[in-house]
């Protein structure tokens, strides 16, 4: 309800005249810049919980050179800007602090260039992750990062993120998979980092620049990987009587040489939330289940698939059941990728974790996470990229309920805290945003905090793209000048 | 106190810290294997050799902690014994000095570019500090990926002292074939060849995996022609280009010589010397203010080009 009172609010109110903004509107046009209340509304918001944003005018350019026109008019201003893409990130990173111009790169959405040949594709940032795929399928390719939202969310926002998903196991995520983008610095100069050839010329900008978050520029262009469909798939789902047996084997997996293309646990809270979703005869008895994808050539997979059934019951499998048919693989993963979703039936809210710990430390992890939850009287669910040691907690609850908001971020911070004591880091796919700057300095040094603040610099002398964002604000002191940049009353 | 104010407290890492110190112009040196590459290193630099060693082996998390002194000839003996290797190409260097070059391996198609395999660095900065970048783990987007911006910097952004690494597993079956058949059609046939090199006549394809995968990709390439089993890769010519793979079928235009190329990736070796390629302006741009950034006083391996920021 709040989200629906915010909203009436905002629209009640009326922005005061800013020059800014017709300047903006001489160089795209009346309908591609929008200042009314509901579209900064709604553009000040991402999938996220937090609820600080302020967006300034936003900007839907349709081009390389209307993105430059924008970031030089906010030079001229001294202003700053966010780029947007689907608005599906869980870190508060396309959240708009400080009124700035927001850049939906939506209407940037066209698959420029497919080379078959030597596995490229040409795309601009405002593709949908899923549609990219869909136009490679034919031609028996995919573009392999595969986030839960990838039927919504773009390929700038998977940049920006550097995004994984279930099959970056075997893949990489998004950083193995882009070879060049063009980008639009924040004072307008265009660059092409990275590039076609395997080792471009001078620094792996390209590499920097992937999972920046927005705060080093806008990519307007972006050269992927393209990946070819295996000939052969092999879908196992084990169940298990504990969680701590599918962690272990998951470890004992990786340990025995093999890497599967993907390898997800469920607990079973939802396990049968899903089942009762998609019914794709998930077993809701077991305590833990464990989904595991092998892909290549026939007879590899045939083995992998084999020695996986072995390690299973080894570790104390309750049951192993392998997908007969392409449909049945289907459902199995719709469960998965739809297990967000499932979660309403249990609470009206929800906030999810993502924290990566050694793969051997799964187990150990799991069961502290669960003293959490249980310390704070929370309701914890588990879905996570096992094989990469990728947890994403669940804590359910209702934020109507007076301070369990609180309650919900003193525990995600004791589980940041007891990831980091197991060797793991603060994000293995969401990103920093907002949400976890005040933690970075828990698993870096100030001096490393420095360097990585150095390298912001050299894209973004002026902190003026997405700024107070990622690093924490004492090695960020540039972004604390861009977000005061705001004439006073205009953007309230 | 972040995590990573350990390396702080680590002897060597401290030892070599404060051997760089905070001024004067220093250089790294490896096994000098690509000591000439972009730029001669100014004379009265100060030259160090890294750190060497194994710091730690996780088999069963696929990681490994190295100095970046250690041998990467040493490095993959090390991971042998557990069935495992490393992407970076052993050409009688360090692993320090194959991360600061950034060239992949002949089996780049197959198994990645080097970035892809660094997890973590440890690096001394031109004042002398430790700092720690990326992690040590496979799957982090913890801040941003400053570990990729020093693969291939040529240590001139900071001196590499430790990495942590991606480990792979080896595969039970590898081998070299030799073909006439067109290298594209080979391409478009096997589904993750490691290398497949291509000298304007010939092709040579490496292929591994479980036995009976590499059995069936031989014979699919068999009913296009005919396959002569080698022991090995073919001899590369000295020099090295790289360029987009769809320009590998129009090398007859350039002044390349004798050659071997990289189907699907782009490399090249040959005969004759890549002509000095053109930078992009608004990269240029960034590289220089990089450049500022991290090593201000131009004291880190001085006389390497790395970013043309002169």
């Amino acid at each position: 309800m709040s989200f629906i009172n915010n909203l009436k609010n905002a629209i009640g109110r009326k922005a005061t005249p800013d020059p800014f903004v017709s300047d903006l509107t001489s160089a795209l046009s009346k309908d591609r810049v929008r200042f009314d209340a509901t579209q900064r509304f709604l553009h000040s918001h991402d999938a996220s919980v937090f609820d600080e944003g302020n967006a300034g005018p936003v900007c839907f350019p349709t081009s390389t050179q209307e993105v430059q026109e924008i970031m030089k008019i906010a030079k001229t201003h001294g202003r700053s800007i966010v780029a947007r893409g689907a608005g599906t990130g869980l870190a508060g990173g396309a959240i708009p602090l400080g009124a700035p111009a927001v850049i939906a790169m939506t209407k940037m959405n066209k698959i420029l260039e497919v080379d078959i040949d030597n596995r490229i594709a040409w795309v601009e940032p405002g593709v949908i992750n899923l549609d990219l795929s869909s136009h490679l399928g034919v031609d028996g390719y995919h573009f392999a990062p595969d986030p839960s939202s990838q039927q919504v969310c773009t390929i700038g926002g998977n940049v920006a993120n550097n995004s994984g998903g279930p099959h970056c196991l075997a893949y990489g995520v998004t950083d193995a998979h882009v070879l060049a983008l063009e980008v639009v610095l924040p004072d307008g100069e265009v660059a092409v980092i990275g590039g076609l050839d395997p080792e471009p010329l001078g620094l792996d900008l390209r590499g920097a620049f992937i999972g920046s978050e927005g705060t080093m520029g806008i990519t307007t262009k972006i050269a992927v990987r393209i990946t070819k469909n295996p000939p052969a798939v092999g879908t196992l789902l084990l169940s298990f009587s504990s969680m701590r047996a599918a962690a272990q084997t998951v470890s004992a997996v990786i340990a025995a040489g093999i890497v599967p293309a993907a390898m997800e646990v469920m607990d079973q809270r939802i396990t049968k939330a899903v089942e009762s979703f998609v019914g794709a005869g998930y077993p809701t008895d077991a305590a833990a289940v464990l989904l595991v994808e092998v892909e290549g050539l026939t007879d590899g997979v045939a083995i992998e698939a084999s020695r996986i059934r072995d390690i299973g019951f080894e570790q104390g499998a309750t049951g192993i059941r392998v997908a007969e048919s392409d449909h049945e693989r289907e459902l199995l993963w719709k469960g998965r990728k739809t297990a967000f979703g499932a979660i309403a039936q249990i609470a009206p809210d929800y906030y999810l974790h993502d924290t990566v710990v050694p793969r051997s430390s799964l187990a150990d992890v799991l069961e502290k996470v669960d003293e959490v939850a249980e310390k704070y009287g929370l309701i914890v669910m588990n879905v996570f990229h096992a094989g990469d040691g990728n947890l994403h907690p669940l804590l359910l609850f209702d934020v109507r309920e007076e301070g369990m908001l609180e309650k919900v971020h003193a525990a995600g911070a004791e589980i940041m805290k007891i990831s980091l004591e197991a060797g793991g880091v603060l994000s293995g796919e969401h990103g920093i945003g907002i949400e976890k700057q005040a933690y970075m300095n828990q698993l870096f040094s100030d001096d490393d905090l420095d360097h990585q603040n150095r390298l912001r610099y050299a894209f973004d002398p002026d902190c003026r793209s997405n700024p107070g964002k990622v690093l924490p604000s004492g090695h960020s002191c540039a972004d604390i000048q861009a977000l005061k940049k705001v004439p006073e009353g205009i953007w309230g | 106190m972040g995590v990573s104010d350990n390396a702080k407290a680590d002897p060597v890492l401290s030892n070599f810290a404060h051997e760089v110190g905070p001024s004067q112009p220093i250089a790294i040196e490896g096994k000098r294997t690509r000591w000439n590459l972009n730029g001669s290193l100014e004379s009265g630099a100060k030259v160090l050799p890294a750190p060497s060693g194994i710091v730690e082996y996780k088999p069963e998390e696929m990681i490994v902690t190295v100095r970046a002194g250690t041998t990467v000839q040493d490095l993959n003996s090390h991971l042998a014994s557990h069935q495992q290797r490393t992407s970076l190409p052993d050409r009688g260097g360090t692993v320090g000095g194959a991360i600061a070059v950034g060239h992949n391996d002949l089996h780049h198609l197959g198994r990645g570019p080097v970035r892809d395999a660094v997890l973590q660095l440890r690096y001394i900065s031109s004042e002398g500090r430790v700092i720690t970048c990326g992690g040590p783990v496979v799957k982090n987007v913890t801040g941003f990926n400053l570990h990729k911006l020093m693969v291939g910097s040529y240590g001139t952004l900071g001196l590499i002292a430790e990495a942590t690494l991606r480990t792979n597993p080896i595969p039970s079956e590898q081998t070299w074939v030799k073909t006439t058949i067109d290298p594209k059609l080979i391409l478009s046939i096997l589904l993750r060849p490691s290398a497949v090199l291509w000298d304007g006549t010939a092709t040579w394809v490496h292929l591994e995996g479980y036995l009976a995968d590499v059995d069936a990709q031989k014979t699919a390439l068999r009913k296009y022609g005919t396959l002569h089993e080698e022991d090995s890769a073919p001899e590369l010519p000295a020099c090295r280009w790289s360029l987009p793979p769809a320009d590998l079928f129009n090398l007859d235009s350039l002044n390349i010589g004798r050659f071997v190329a990289s189907i699907g990736v782009g490399t090249v070796w040959a005969e004759h010397p890549q002509p000095i390629r053109t930078p992009d302006k608004g990269k240029q741009l960034i590289e220089k203010r990089m450049k500022q950034q991290f090593d201000p006083e131009n004291r880190l391996n001085p006389g390497r080009l790395v970013g043309n920021w002169t």
